[in-house]
């Protein structure tokens, strides 16, 4: 790194896990939420967290963004979501795919998850590359174009994403509520049922797969992706240490070709590469130039 | 350029949802249990 740009500030990461679970903590301090069942209904909740983080989790501080983003699109005054958007935006350019790494909770429960001893699922290259298009089919499908079109269709719809997948309102909001709440116990149905299987099936292939909800599934993850090639915090392979030994690549979690781009859509970010890198090539800095 | 591009429209965003009280929408919708996000609508 030496002898780059100024601007450039090498960043020293500390413990990956204590920032996850002070992250979680914070985005979901309301305490007094799990005793009563009750949501914080207080001023934060005008803004959106840079994660996926359900609101009605009773903890929960601030909004979720999908929730927030598909609410703009296909709520009672269809909008174009300039606020959701705007601090979307903000959080890519800045973090990318740092955000997954470091400040979802979602995230830290599957690397929990993960820890279990089992044996390693590799998924083959082929499909591995192409499952992770999912992503981006459900961010424009389930949190763009559908609440959008129905919007204009039939009025007031439901977020399609929030109803039918994602797991972090089921294990945030769901269980918690149905925990306090035997009246919600009740009306429980066949909805809630197949969302707590989605939320197993997805804990449970956490356990043999690392992160499969964000490899495949996630429409935030989708979207910070877009920005991960050129965000303002970036990771840097120096060629000239590189030894070419691919540790750095055989330890990622996401199954990133670190050697080959390092700055891939689909790097959380999480500095594993870094620590096993015997030569120190791989390093992280911020910069606002090209 | 691209970074200061993308952060100043990533700003300007912002500023319009403020002005249009976008953050009300967001706050009026995050202080009610949605029965949908957590299985139940």
């Amino acid at each position: 790194m030496s002898g780059m740009h100024w601007d450039r500030v090498k960043v020293k990461v500390l413990s990956r896990r204590t920032i996850q679970f002070a992250a979680a903590a914070v985005l979901n301090g309301y305490v007094l939420g799990f005793q009563k069942g009750r949501i914080y209904t207080g001023g934060s909740k005008a803004v959106c967290v840079p994660v996926l983080n359900c609101y009605s989790c009773p903890g929960a501080l601030g909004a979720c963004p999908v929730g927030a983003l598909q609410a703009a699109l296909g709520g009672i005054r269809p909008h174009f979501p300039f606020y959701v958007l705007g601090l979307l935006m903000l959080f890519g350019i800045v973090l990318g795919r740092l955000v997954c790494g470091f400040l979802c909770p979602f995230g830290l429960v599957q690397d929990l998850f993960h820890k279990i001893p089992s044996p390693e699922i590799r998924i083959p290259g082929k499909i591995d590359r192409l499952a992770r298009y999912i992503k981006y089919i459900i961010l424009l499908a389930l949190a763009v174009i559908l609440p959008t079109a129905a919007a204009i269709k039939e009025g007031i719809i439901p977020p399609y994403f929030c109803k039918y997948i994602c797991p972090a309102g089921t294990l945030g909001g769901g269980l918690p509520h149905m925990i306090a709440s035997p009246g919600l116990r009740q009306a429980a149905g066949l909805l809630f049922q197949w969302k707590a299987a989605l939320l197993i099936v997805i804990l449970v292939a956490s356990i043999l797969i690392c992160r499969p909800f964000c490899r495949y599934l996630c429409p935030l993850g989708a979207f910070y992706s877009l920005f991960n090639r050129f965000s303002i915090y970036q990771m840097y392979l120096d060629e000239g240490r590189c030894t070419g030994c691919k540790k750095c690549e055989r330890a990622c979690p996401m199954g990133v070709e670190v050697t080959r781009e390092i700055n891939s859509p689909e790097c959380i970010r999480c500095g594993k590469c870094r620590s096993i890198c015997p030569a120190r090539a791989v390093s992280a800095y911020v910069s606002v130039k090209e | 350029m691209k970074k200061i591009c993308v952060l100043a429209v990533s700003v300007l965003f912002i500023v319009t949802g403020l002005l249009k009280g976008e953050q009300m929408e967001v706050l009026g919708k995050a202080v009610k249990i949605c029965l949908e996000c957590i299985g139940i609508g």
